[in-house]
């Protein structure tokens, strides 16, 4: 099955109803999207397809034929997002963290707080308490120097 | 959990009418489409049925559309999708609503309103909405096409007049009269099920259907009927507590569904006392 998988065209044989999450784990190797709950509750193992954030425990691989699909993987350790969770410490055990960039990257730029609420409400995360991920979030929106603002 | 699937088959129709040929020459397949409630009983191995239809592909049957004054669902409508139709924000703003209250993003983009409908679960939250707004189930086999009142089409819990033959290909949506409301109680915003799930019209004849409370949708008729006939509203909230049967689960209990039920009619009646309709 032929599929756009972080920016590159691949063919990748898996059974049509094995899980994207397991499919991008074992077959593909890329073990940057965790397993949290199984079930489509905590949002750990969010990827996006087409741009949308989805759970991919809940995924047939049948359903990213012809797709783009895109892991945390996909963003080569170079997007801001990475860099501002690290800076505003919006990670802790880490286990959410990928879904959690995922599922802010699909929110587009400048969200306002009440839209990164709403877009992150499908990840949880047991450790930070969220206020350092939203902070993280905002902080990577183009900021009005003072000066300019005076 | 990582899933064995290799003892499982997906048949992958490219069109619906592939796909009704498929049904009717094996009834048994179990058809999925957005899989968010399917996969959780794959993935902890509680699901018993094997082969599967495949409708997540059928693009004609993800359209929103209008026609003479009926909004037309397809049943593989995301709940995104429906978030973001105009039609829908014009005709049925209560639908955007419970729609935006399901899951979280994830699953918006990948549940369907048709899934909503066949899972036959009394906690779907698109469930009341389309009950309080007399809507109509289409449902089609190889040979036919007929039209189900939503409010025959469950009965009993997890149960339908859905033939095993047949597919729901959309649901329709008159035109409403009358001010629109929803209201979802759960343990938290996203990602709950409900304790209870309320939408109602407030027109010349208020409609009002509640999930959670019994083992289908329920439309809270003697409670209508007492407000259309100028009941007070506490009159016709000691119907409602009759009407209602509720039990104690995992969710909730029945003592507390039922006074959050209560009040919940209260708070439809108090919030679209205003003279100007939202629609």
């Amino acid at each position: 099955m032929r599929l756009t998988l972080n920016g590159a065209a691949v063919d990748v044989e898996a059974h049509p109803m094995k899980r994207l999450l397991d499919v991008l784990r074992e077959e593909c190797g890329l073990t940057g999207t965790k397993e949290g709950c199984g079930e489509g509750e905590c949002g750990a193992c969010t990827v996006l397809i087409d741009d949308q954030p989805v759970c991919a425990c809940l995924v047939p691989w049948a359903h990213v034929d012809g797709r783009t699909v895109t892991s945390i993987e996909g963003l080569a350790d170079q997007h801001p997002l990475q860099q501002a969770f690290m800076d505003e410490v919006g990670a802790q055990c880490g286990i959410c963290t990928p879904g959690m960039i995922l599922a802010a990257i699909a929110l587009g730029p400048n969200p306002s707080l009440t839209k990164i609420k709403e877009g992150l409400a499908g990840n949880l995360c047991r450790c930070t308490g969220y206020e350092a991920i939203y902070r993280a979030i905002q902080s990577t929106a183009p900021v009005i120097p003072r000066s300019a603002a005076d | 959990m990582r899933t064995a699937t290799n003892a499982l088959e997906l048949r992958r129709p490219r069109t619906l009418k592939e796909a009704l040929a498929m049904l009717r020459d094996e009834p048994t397949l179990v058809p999925l489409a957005g899989c968010t409630d399917l996969y959780v009983a794959v993935n902890f191995g509680t699901l018993t049925d094997s082969r599967f239809l495949d409708l997540w592909p059928l693009e004609p049957l993800r359209r929103i559309s209008v026609r003479d004054e009926t909004m037309v669902i397809g049943a593989l409508a995301t709940y995104t999708e429906i978030i973001k139709s105009r039609h829908v924000r014009k005709r049925l703003p209560m639908l955007i609503d419970s729609a935006r209250q399901i899951g979280g993003p994830q699953i918006q983009n990948r549940g369907t309103i048709g899934g909503n409908i066949a899972n036959a679960s009394p906690a779907g939250d698109t469930l009341p909405v389309l009950s309080a707004a007399d809507a109509v189930v289409v449902l089609k086999n190889a040979a036919d096409e007929r039209r189900v009142a939503f409010n025959d089409f469950h009965t009993g819990y997890r149960k339908s007049v859905r033939m095993p033959d047949e597919l729901i290909v959309a649901v329709e949506i008159p035109t409403q009269h009358g001010r629109q409301w929803f209201r979802k109680v759960g343990t938290r915003a996203a990602q709950a099920i409900s304790k209870v799930v309320m939408a109602g019209v407030r027109g010349d004849q208020p409609r009002i259907a509640i999930g959670s409370v019994a083992p289908t949708i329920v439309r809270a008729r003697r409670t209508e009927a007492a407000l259309a006939a100028g009941a007070s509203i506490e009159d016709a909230a000691r119907i409602l507590g009759d009407e209602i049967h509720p039990i104690d689960d995992v969710r909730s209990t029945a003592e507390y569904r039922r006074t959050v039920t209560v009040n919940l009619l209260r708070r439809f009646w108090t919030d679209t006392a205003s003279a100007s309709p939202s629609v």
